[in-house]
């Protein structure tokens, strides 16, 4: 009887120690599949941001990309303190509330600006950890929690505008729907930056 | 009918919604001191002000401007007084012309946001209006001097 029972205490204290040793290793994986999945949804989505409809807005210098070849934006526009041009230049003053139809012409959205000189959040010239980094800093994105960024790409007027761009430029690589797919799940793994 | 105030005037006219301003202006009430450039807004000859503001006309379709102030090359000044004018005409700034109204029209909101401005303020708004006979240099004088003009008398 004796025995039984402590045959029964070795088990229990071997099926426990066999638990607990596991467990770490289950959470390992775990944490090492979702890094993965984080890392990879965010190649996904810097496809995206790096496309000309979303990168010629977030230049490195103050001057607005043009075009599906990024050039810099003729008649000398630049950024202003706020984003929206400079006196005689203003953005609005060519740039109307929708697209202007035809092919060369202005393209619109009630917002177009630039993101102001105080925070220019660069795209261009980011490598995908950097810009995953930027993303990630309020001090560098606008202010934005995750949820806010979220947000942003979801329903942002001028996000989707680059899935409406006008005659003449080209989409972005993914479906709106697939880039906001890749950003929450880029966020709900853990927003890892890739290497 | 879209309503719309030019030149301080009230005006009503039947037309499209998507009718580009411009053609409102020339077409439709004889203002024809704006001109026709590119129809793409990208050579600045269409110039007038929208609340102030320096827009192409081509462009911008007159139910943007639907209960809103215009002013074109005509409204600038009652006399041709404005410093821009004076300066303009004093340096003999015009060759062919076609391009003026519309570089004056930028360079008036250019003097109300830098009533002195520098080379640089200058090109920077400026840079938008393309003058096929090259008068830039004269242009850049002449708004270097409407400054003073400006600063010494005032608007008229």
């Amino acid at each position: 009887m004796l025995s039984k029972i402590m045959g029964g205490i070795i088990m229990l204290l071997a099926v426990l120690v066999i638990s607990v040793s596991f467990q770490p290793r289950v959470n390992e994986d775990k944490a090492v599949l979702d890094e993965r999945i984080s890392k990879e949804a965010f190649l996904e989505v810097y496809k995206v941001l790096m496309s000309p409809r979303c990168m010629n807005c977030h230049p490195k210098g103050d001057v607005p990309l043009q075009g599906d070849d990024s050039h810099l934006h003729t008649m000398g526009v630049t950024r202003g303190d706020d984003g929206k041009g400079v006196s005689a230049m203003k953005c609005s003053n060519c740039h109307q509330a929708t697209n202007t139809p035809g092919l060369n012409q202005p393209p619109g959205n009630p917002t177009w600006h630039l993101p102001p000189a105080d925070m220019k959040m660069v795209f261009e010239g980011k490598s995908p950890r950097e810009l995953a980094a930027q993303l990630k800093n309020k001090d560098l994105n606008g202010h934005k929690t995750m949820a806010q960024l979220i947000e942003h790409v979801s329903h942002d007027k001028l996000v989707l505008w680059g899935w409406d761009p006008g005659e003449g430029r080209t989409l972005p690589p993914l479906q709106h729907v697939e880039f906001v797919r890749q950003f929450k799940l880029w966020v709900d793994k853990g927003a890892v930056l890739p290497d | 009918m879209v309503k719309l105030t030019i030149n301080g005037k009230e005006h009503s006219v039947d037309v499209r919604p998507d009718t580009p301003l411009l053609w409102v202006l020339r077409d439709h009430l004889g203002l024809t001191g704006t001109k026709f450039g590119c129809g793409m807004a990208q050579c600045g000859a269409c110039t007038v002000h929208l609340n102030g503001e320096a827009v192409r006309s081509c462009v911008t379709l007159v139910s943007r401007a639907a209960g809103q102030k215009v002013t074109t090359i005509e409204g600038l000044s009652k006399d041709n007084s404005h410093p821009l004018q004076r300066a303009w005409l004093e340096d003999d700034v015009l060759q062919c012309g076609y391009c003026q109204s519309g570089q004056i029209m930028s360079a008036a909101v250019l003097l109300r946001d830098h009533p002195n401005p520098s080379d640089s303020d200058i090109d920077q708004a400026m840079s938008g209006n393309i003058c096929r006979c090259g008068t830039y240099q004269r242009i850049r004088n002449a708004i270097h001097k409407a400054a003073k003009l400006q600063k010494e008398g005032g608007v008229k």
